[in-house]
């Protein structure tokens, strides 16, 4: 089925978890902007916004790393 | 003390049994109507709970009525969606769908209002089997136009399937019931168990010409020629057009029973597994003492477990008091989990640090998206 609720990525970057004690050396999530909006969204492939960004992906677009 | 002996009960111009006795369990099936609970397998069905509150002109996608999403694609569409208090007896909310622009589409194009339904509700449909069982849509529809309006069934897992029926709007802009009783679909693989979208129900408003030749009435694999067969109006036609949708139910059978009326508090729960809005009684989210070293928690608990990991966004603008400089800016996109979203904040310098919304409105806190 056509699915045009697909949404735009325009942008997305690693976030590294941070704990009571502080940041780690591994992604929790991603900072995006889709559909013009900034979000955070997880790293769950269930999730349809992290769906969006895959697909991104896929067209050739890169994640930025983490500061 | 006497009693009844008999093995069914119908009314005397019934063609089938209301009531059916078995001897072997001393039980019975009875197709009751009405005051019967946790049936209806559609969330907000009464239009009652709206989160994201105010209109949303012109957007797929974006949820004005929790669950239930405007779903269009391309094309010169303008309309605005709100939750209204023209409603039938009964009820006191609908959703409405108001044109703005007046569009005829062109053969690919589509609009329609959608729920989709995920799948681990659905497994007791027996979908796929040859148990599978009836699905009955009750509704409470008022449309500006007369004549058949297509609502499909679309299945996504395993091989793709739709049935598409009609109802038939008999008087324009007045309140009208229908109900339509789909096939068990025994064919098409079944729907996974899991937290994906089992079934989709589709409320067509307007659909091009690529969606309705092919015969859909029975089950069968998807195609696009047979997603709105034998929808025969636009609703989108005229600025002055106006659609209105409530007391939506699907529940297993071939009739359908009384609306389920819930209190808004179930509704709400129910439909917080898909999206929450977070709205705090204050501008502070959190308050703490920070020496460097330490990293204040912030937290929002979600009411209930949420379908997946949220995406979340923040509604408003949060200033950090304290913070180090260049670091947990974080607390502008939390951490989430199933059931809860975090992040922290540390301090610059030794003292309080805490995060707050600079312009404290109504409205602004953090909005969970776990949708379908």
């Amino acid at each position: 089925m056509k699915n045009p609720n697909e949404m735009t990525v325009t942008a997305a970057k690693y976030v590294k978890a941070v704990g009571p004690d502080g940041p780690s050396s591994s992604n929790s999530h991603l900072i995006c902007t889709i559909d013009d909006v900034k979000c955070g969204v997880p790293l769950d492939t269930g999730n349809k916004h992290y769906q969006a960004v895959l697909k991104w992906v896929e067209a050739g677009n890169t994640i930025e790393a983490a500061s | 003390m006497s009693q009844i002996n008999v093995d069914a009960i119908r009314s005397a111009n019934g063609t089938g049994d209301a009531i059916s006795l078995t001897a072997a369990s001393n039980t019975c099936t009875a197709n009751i109507t009405n005051n019967l609970s946790n049936r209806n397998l559609i969330i907000n069905g009464a239009m009652t709970v709206a989160q994201t509150r105010g209109s949303s002109t012109t957007g797929t996608g974006i949820k004005i009525l929790d669950r239930w999403n405007c779903y269009a694609s391309s094309g010169s569409w303008a309309w605005t969606s709100t939750q209204d208090t023209d409603s039938p007896d009964g009820f006191s909310n609908s959703f409405k769908i108001d044109v703005t622009t007046a569009h005829t589409p062109a053969a690919a194009e589509y609009f329609s209002l959608q729920q989709r339904i995920e799948a681990c509700d659905l497994q007791h449909l027996l979908n796929g089997s040859a148990g599978a069982k009836k699905l009955t849509l009750s509704f409470w529809v008022k449309s500006p136009k007369t004549g058949n309006h297509a609502v499909a069934l679309y299945k996504p897992d395993n091989t793709a399937r739709v049935q598409t029926k009609t109802y038939s709007v008999s008087a324009a802009n007045t309140w009208e019931k229908k109900t339509i009783t789909y096939d068990g679909d025994t064919a098409g693989g079944g729907i996974t168990n899991d937290n994906g979208t089992g079934l989709q129900i589709d409320f067509h408003l307007a659909v091009g010409s690529d969606y309705t030749s092919t015969d859909s009435t029975s089950w069968i694999n998807y195609a696009d020629a047979g997603w709105a067969y034998g929808h025969a109006v636009n609703i989108t036609d005229n600025t002055a057009n106006n659609f209105y949708l409530t007391g939506v139910q699907l529940e297993t059978g071939d009739f359908g029973s009384d609306y389920c009326h819930e209190n808004y508090g179930q509704t709400f729960r129910k439909c917080c597994r898909y999206f929450y809005a977070f709205r705090p009684a204050g501008s502070f989210w959190r308050d703490g003492y920070s020496d460097g070293n330490i990293y204040i928690p912030g937290y929002v608990w979600f009411p209930v477990q949420m379908r997946t990991n949220p995406t979340d966004v923040m509604i408003g603008t949060m200033t950090h008091g304290n913070n180090e400089s260049g670091g947990d800016a974080l607390a502008e996109a939390p951490y989430t989990k199933q059931d809860y979203a975090y992040s922290y904040v540390r301090g610059n310098s030794s003292g309080r640090t805490y995060s707050y919304w600079n312009t404290y409105v109504d409205g602004v806190g953090f909005t969970f998206s776990a949708e379908l």
